[in-house]
């Protein structure tokens, strides 16, 4: 598939764009593979391009019970930053990040990636000191963040509610400058045509439905498109890790619940920033296409199903109006609802796991976007060299076990709660 | 918005209860260091694709903890009880 450039742009404007080839091929299953991925959303896609670029495993399958990215990946708030105070947390979303700056390039597919700024506001003298111990510690873990002050705030970012009569005064905030947003589409369609082109295959309406194992390894998995054998298989399938894991007898410190998410009718640049609320849980951006993408709490009871409840849309508002009094008049476009997988110290799950040959990844909780690049980087080493790398060895499975959860928010082993 | 049949008050909507999680969980005898039933406790869970036995407290309601046996795949709720109630699978329901 040729490289897209401003010279094949014009070729094809030349031409009518009629000879514009498709991105990715569309196989069949072959009978084995070396590594099948499943799920085909972000991360099971970044594995697959890591697996074949960095570890040159090419004979690998991606397989997808939908469509590409028509999970999660085109489900979120598409909010990318590395604002974590926890090591472990801290470096792998760094890496991540610092994978998300060169995207595009190592892609050839414009991801949209945009760096604009994530700012988390404070609303008490505890918060703000809360905020600047852990932006002490994402700058000696060499990550960018700066504390504002109310005036700074202020002059950056007008239009939040600063009345003296507002429930939670803004006292400040923490800024990462590098954090933004990224197109989530293109993220999964742009890692779809990297794999692709490295030879890996991409299967898509291909559901997993069991597992043929021999001892302690999956031998092959059975799809709705017949049975395809595997030397190593991983999973990507966020919320439906706990299903699939069923299937094996396996049980995961992991619960399903279901987050919403928001578009407003567009509007004209308004918002330049990623902004979060600090007296309740509300995050907000704008998109390019004008639409103001926000989200909140998730609905707080175990849900499978990709929708939520009015309840929580209500609360979402409320929490929204609280911060930009302007949006109380703008119209809703459409909302929708994706499965998350919530782990119970709200810190991914990736590594090795029970069975010989199966690797996990999941336990994303909310913020499993910002980390695809950086997930499918060292899920690509953990089944490659059948060990984690040295950024996920602390996001293994066996840490609940072991007493060395990652609890960054500290709230303890209630998903809702993170 | 989900109604709950609370055995003490009668229907009410969800929003008037909190949730409380996985009712399956029974807490262990004894507090020996990492064992096995402890972890089994306070971080395993079934998460299944169907039929859940969940607590919800009434928190706007009685104050009472109640027992909602809910599908987490429809939301549709198959019965309500007190804590220590067994609350039967409706037989149109199969197992996950």
């Amino acid at each position: 598939m040729a490289e897209y450039s401003v010279f094949s742009l014009i070729q094809n404007a030349l031409t009518g764009h009629k000879n514009w080839q498709r991105a990715w091929r569309d196989p069949e299953p072959k009978p084995s593979y070396d590594v099948v991925i499943v799920g085909g959303g972000g991360h099971g896609l970044a594995t697959a391009f890591y697996l074949a670029k960095v570890h040159g495993i090419r004979n690998v399958a991606v397989l997808e019970k939908g469509w590409l990215g028509g999970g999660n990946t085109g489900r979120n708030t598409t909010i990318v930053r590395s604002n974590y105070m926890l090591d472990d947390n801290a470096l792998f979303y760094e890496k991540s990040l610092k994978l998300w700056e060169k995207l595009s390039h190592e892609l050839n597919f414009n991801v949209m990636f945009s760096q604009r700024g994530v700012l988390n506001l404070a609303h008490s003298d505890g918060q703000m000191d809360r905020f600047a111990r852990r932006g002490n510690s994402m700058r000696l873990n060499g990550i960018d963040a700066e504390l504002l002050d109310r005036n700074e705030v202020k002059r950056m970012i007008p239009y939040l509610n600063y009345s003296d009569e507002a429930r939670f005064p803004i006292y400040g905030g923490l800024l990462q400058p590098r954090g933004g947003t990224a197109r989530h589409d293109a993220v999964a369609w742009g890692l779809a045509r990297g794999a692709d082109r490295l030879g890996v295959d991409i299967i898509q309406n291909c559901e997993v439905t069991g597992f043929k194992r021999t001892g302690n390894r999956i031998e092959a998995v059975e799809t709705s498109r017949g049975t395809i054998g595997c030397g190593k298989i991983g999973f990507a399938v966020a919320g439906n890790t706990g299903y699939l894991a069923s299937k094996l007898g396996m049980k995961l410190p992991i619960e399903s619940h279901v987050l919403q998410a928001f578009v407003s009718e567009p509007l004209k640049p308004l918002i330049d920033h990623v902004v979060t609320y600090g007296a309740g849980h509300f995050y907000l951006s704008q998109s390019d296409k004008g639409g103001l993408v926000f989200g909140g709490d998730l609905d707080m009871y175990n849900s499978y199903a990709q929708r939520g409840n009015m309840e929580t849309i209500d609360h979402v508002m409320r929490g929204g109006i609280a911060m930009v009094p302007s949006l109380s008049r703008l119209r809703l476009l459409r909302h929708w609802g994706g499965i998350m997988d919530m782990s119970m110290d709200g810190s991914p799950i990736i590594g090795k796991s029970p069975i010989d040959n199966l690797y996990l990844n999941c336990g994303w909780c909310y913020g499993g976007f910002k980390a695809t690049p950086g997930s499918g980087w060292v899920f690509a080493h953990t089944i490659a060299e059948d060990a984690p790398h040295p950024l996920n060895a602390g996001l293994r499975l066996d840490r609940f076990e072991r007493g060395h959860i990652l609890d960054e928010e500290a709230t303890g082993p209630v998903p809702g709660h993170h | 918005m989900l109604y709950i049949d609370c055995p003490y008050c009668g229907k009410r909507a969800h929003e008037e209860f909190s949730y409380i999680g996985d009712a399956t969980k029974k807490r262990p005898d004894g507090a020996e260091k990492n064992d096995p039933a402890w972890v089994d406790y306070v971080y395993v869970r079934d998460n299944p694709r169907g039929p859940h036995l969940e607590l919800w407290h009434h928190s706007l309601g009685c104050r009472e903890v109640v027992k909602v046996l809910r599908n987490i795949l429809t939301h549709e709720i198959l019965g309500a009880g007190r804590p220590a109630d067994d609350i039967p699978l409706p037989e149109t329901e199969t197992k996950p």
